[in-house]
């Protein structure tokens, strides 16, 4: 795999994202200046340590970086199949509820089984949400994207409502805490990730998500499945053509991209950390970040680990900012700036392959020069906005 | 005089890519007034030669002079500065802007921050009166039909006061008419003065209308002929490097039982009253090549459309090999002996962003011998592919890996036909299967469809060509809006009555009441 990655496309989407986190850095350096002269430096500084501060903190990165990991990879599932599938905020909670109910309520389980029916439910209930805008697309060409927004309005309510009626802690306003039995197992990495005596929230979810981008790279890169997938989403008229069901695999992949979401939530509230459903009328920022997650990781499975695990780092980056007296809003800027430039990573790409790979390039195209700018652009997630705006 | 006479003259013009030689020592020399025609099979290097006189690249050797003076062309910019405009063969228009506003995108007259439509709509009126192209100024690129576009951006390059038209490969996509009324527009420009560059390898079109000729073959100059003195057949051995049979070869028809049956088949409209597909009832025999004749937009696409499943009839029966295939599914028809290369192969036959041996095995990978329970066996499709790129012949920069998007126009296709053929259906529903091909390219897949019918294939030919219709049908079905009119015998009929059963003008075979 690493020849596959150092070989062809791969240098060129590693080293585009590397220039766009740069840019960021740079931009957002002079948000700092602007913000406290004084501290910049060292606010600069301890956002690129971020969470290599010790031991405990890479554990805490490692545990932000378990949802956005499974948001991240929902986002790039669909996009695979040429959909935008922005409605990972309504999948993550309807998943992240789904567990803490079979959590708190069936303590009747045994312990491993009773995690595992957790975790399930958050699959199946993600799923759900993912069936439906699927449904809707495939049979009827209702645009995902609205679809998807809606769904998360429906999910961000609904879960509001049931929280309310069926695991609600009225001192906290939030859900109540899953049964012991149904917390993530730590993996001993409570003894490994630990400063002082300072323990970190890292725990099985990490590997379970990055097992799960790794199922989704082989389902994608080596099976039948994905050869239809990815087919639809490069060509659907083709797919069409061929014999493949392209309605099967739009909604298969809006199925599965909600069941990544949603498992996402279940990761969180079931990591034993502490942190409960809020009755909140917001919505669930894991799921939007995972947007970005899945564009700086360009869509590839392996990719989108490493994307997680960055924006994991920038977020613990953000906290320890904090000591030098920094809003938290100038440390959102600084972030969101990054997350900014990485959308422009595909725009580097493209300028990175015709500085070196000119000649290649031209030689193949040669013939059809005068139209090949014209197609230049790759998959990419704002033109499948494009496409479904056509609709 | 040399200077006066040329109005373009790219002399010496080499190029170069890594590995290839695009552009080697080529000279063309345009005068004024005069189309010229440049010849050559798809990479012969023509393509590479305009995106040179456009700016696009920069030769290693060789200069252009423009009036004899030389010019140093950096950009499209400088190009348009010096009068040179171009007909792109995928026309650069915006489709929900109206003719007049894609006419005038880029060279907008504006005052005071506003546009100025009026003074640009009256010099539109006016060339298009002059030319006769009779665009309606109003009206949405999406509304009009693609012989209009072209028309639009042939406007284009009037509305900037171009001197030197280049046309690509214009004809590939109009029907018969259409490419007679072009042939006039662009004789109306050579004498009111403009310089027209017309690239292309339909032999007929440049006896009809160009003076000269010059023909490029694998990137090199061949020469410059008088295209009055040369005939077809000189022309294409100059292009092809070889002697070309025009003529397909074909035995007589062995011809079997019916293999495939279409009954009735009506097809409406979404959008209003009319049927698409009127009451059509046909059948194709073992070992025989039918045509479906007509001009395009008649019903054809979607006729075959509705035969290969893609979509459903509103009334009719489909029979395969005597099975009812009416309501099975794409798949279905696919395993039980359906083929079909696609009227589009960009829309339809390729996924573009696939290798070359993805593409191969597009409606076979999941058959055992391509997977292992959900697993794809890759080695397995990559040495299939590689045989079929042997078999077939399929040139591409990186073999079974190469992107089906790299790939030239007539190798794309030569995928597609692979890929049907070696499916071995015992039907083959072909639709315009030379469309933009090169001779060499056209003369193979004429080949190919005849070695099928000739191995007991049914084989329905979906074809806008008068020649391919006349050379390769045994029976001529003609198509006119939605209706099959007449059922002809390719050896009775002359290209002359074929032409006006296909304008609708004739028909011998009345609608049974």
């Amino acid at each position: 795999m690493m020849k596959k990655l150092l070989k062809g496309d791969g240098i060129y989407s590693f080293a585009a994202s590397l220039i766009a986190i740069l840019l960021g850095v740079l931009v957002g350096a002079v948000v700092l200046f602007v913000a406290n002269p004084a501290q910049a430096l060292n606010g600069l500084k301890s956002l690129f340590i971020g969470g290599f501060v010790d031991m405990k903190n890479v554990g805490q990165t490692l545990y932000y970086a378990t949802p956005i990991i499974m948001t991240g990879l929902s986002v790039g599932f669909a996009n695979k199949c040429g959909l935008f599938n922005i409605g990972g905020s309504g999948q993550f909670i309807v998943g992240a509820y789904a567990a803490v109910l079979v959590g708190v309520k069936c303590t009747f389980l045994p312990t491993g089984l009773h995690c595992a029916a957790a975790l399930l439910a958050a699959v199946l209930a993600g799923a759900l949400w993912g069936l439906l805008p699927g449904v809707l697309k495939a049979l009827c060409n209702v645009n995902e994207v609205i679809s998807c927004i809606m769904m998360n309005y429906i999910g961000m309510s609904m879960v509001n409502l049931l929280v309310r009626k069926t695991v609600f802690d009225q001192l906290k306003n939030q859900s109540k805490m899953p049964a012991a039995s149904a917390i993530l197992p730590k993996m001993g990495f409570d003894k490994i990730f630990v400063a002082g005596k300072a323990t970190s929230s890292a725990n099985a979810g990490i590997i379970i998500a990055i097992v799960a981008g790794i199922i989704m790279w082989v389902v994608l890169s080596k099976t039948k499945f994905g050869y239809e997938l990815k087919a639809c989403g490069y060509n659907r008229d083709a797919a069409k053509y061929a014999g493949i069901n392209e309605k099967r695999s739009i909604i298969m992949s809006m199925v599965i991209a909600g069941a990544l979401a949603g498992l996402g939530g279940a990761l969180m509230y079931l990591a034993g950390a502490g942190k409960g459903i809020h009755v909140v009328d917001t919505l669930a920022a894991e799921g939007f970040t995972g947007i970005p997650v899945a564009l700086l990781g360009m869509s590839n499975p392996i990719g989108i680990i490493f994307a997680g695990l960055f924006m994991a780092h920038l977020t613990m980056g953000g906290f320890n900012m904090q000591i030098y007296g920094f809003v938290p809003q100038v440390i959102d800027i600084i972030t969101s700036v990054i997350i900014y430039f990485s959308a422009f990573a595909l725009f580097f790409q493209l300028v990175l392959r015709k500085k070196f790979n000119k000649g290649a390039d031209d030689n193949a195209n040669a013939e059809k020069a005068l139209s090949a700018e014209a197609q230049a652009l790759p998959e990419v997630l704002p033109e499948n906005q494009g496409k479904g705006g056509e609709i | 005089m040399e200077a006066v006479e040329y109005i373009i003259e790219m002399c010496n013009i080499t190029k170069e890519f890594p590995g290839i030689i695009a552009n080697d020592n080529v000279t063309l020399q345009l005068k004024k007034g005069e189309i010229h025609a440049l010849l050559g099979e798809n990479g012969a290097g023509k393509s590479t030669l305009m995106s040179v006189l456009f700016g696009m690249y920069q030769p290693e050797k060789g200069v252009i002079r423009k009036n004899g003076q030389e010019v140093q062309i950096n950009d499209p910019n400088d190009a348009n500065r010096l009068g040179i405009g171009m007909v792109h063969q995928h026309f650069k228009l915006v489709h929900n802007f109206t003719v007049l506003e894609n006419i005038i995108l880029g060279v907008e007259t504006t005052q005071k921050g506003f546009l100025k439509m009026d003074a640009a709509r009256d010099k539109v009126v006016a060339l298009s009166h002059k030319y006769n192209l009779s665009v309606d100024p109003d009206a949405l690129i999406s509304d009009i039909t693609v012989g209009m576009q072209q028309r639009v951006e042939i406007l284009k390059m009037l509305y900037r006061d171009n001197e030197i038209l280049i046309f690509d490969e214009p004809t590939a996509v109009l029907t018969p008419q259409e490419i007679a009324e072009l042939m006039k527009i662009m004789r109306s420009l050579a004498d009111e003065g403009k310089s027209i560059l017309f690239i292309t390898h339909k032999l007929n079109e440049i006896k009809e209308v160009a003076s000269r000729c010059t023909v490029l073959r694998k990137g090199k100059y061949i020469g410059t002929v008088d295209v009055a003195a040369t005939s077809k057949e000189e022309m294409s051995e100059m292009m092809v490097g070889r002697k070309v049979n025009l003529k397909v070869d074909k035995a007589e028809p062995k011809i079997g039982d019916v293999i495939f049956e279409a009954d009735h088949i009506c097809v409406n409209s979404k959008t209003s009253q009319k049927h698409l597909v009127k009451d059509i009832t046909l059948n194709v025999r073992a070992g025989e090549i039918v045509c479906i004749a007509g001009i395009d937009g008649n019903g054809q696409t979607e006729l075959v459309q509705t035969l290969t499943g893609l979509i459903k009839p509103d009334a009719g029966t489909i029979k395969l090999n005597g099975a009812d295939i009416t309501h099975s599914s794409i798949r279905k028809r696919n395993t039980s002996g359906l083929g079909h290369i696609p009227e589009d192969r960009h829309k339809h036959g390729l996924v573009l962003d696939y290798p070359l041996a993805y593409n191969l095995v597009l409606q076979s990978y999941f058959e055992p011998r391509f997977c292992r329970g959900q697993f794809l066996k890759y080695d397995e499709i990559f040495k299939y592919a590689d045989t079929l790129i042997e078999k077939y012949d399929i040139r591409s920069g990186q073999g079974a890996k190469t992107f089906a998007r790299s790939m030239s126009g007539g190798n794309q296709q030569k995928a597609i036909v692979a890929r049907e053929i070696d499916r071995d259906p015992s039907l083959l529903i072909a639709v315009q299967p030379t469309r933009g091909l090169d001779v060499g390219a056209i003369e193979y897949i004429h080949k190919k469809l005849v070695e099928e019918r000739d191995l007991g294939k049914g084989i329905l030919l979906v074809s806008l060509e008068l020649d391919e219709v006349m050379n390769l049908s045994d029976r001529i079905l003609v198509i006119y809006e939605g209706e099959i009119v007449a059922e002809l015998n390719p050896s009775e009929v002359t290209i002359q009555e074929l032409g006006l059963y296909m304008a609708g003008s004739k028909r011998n075979k009345e609608k049974e009441a």
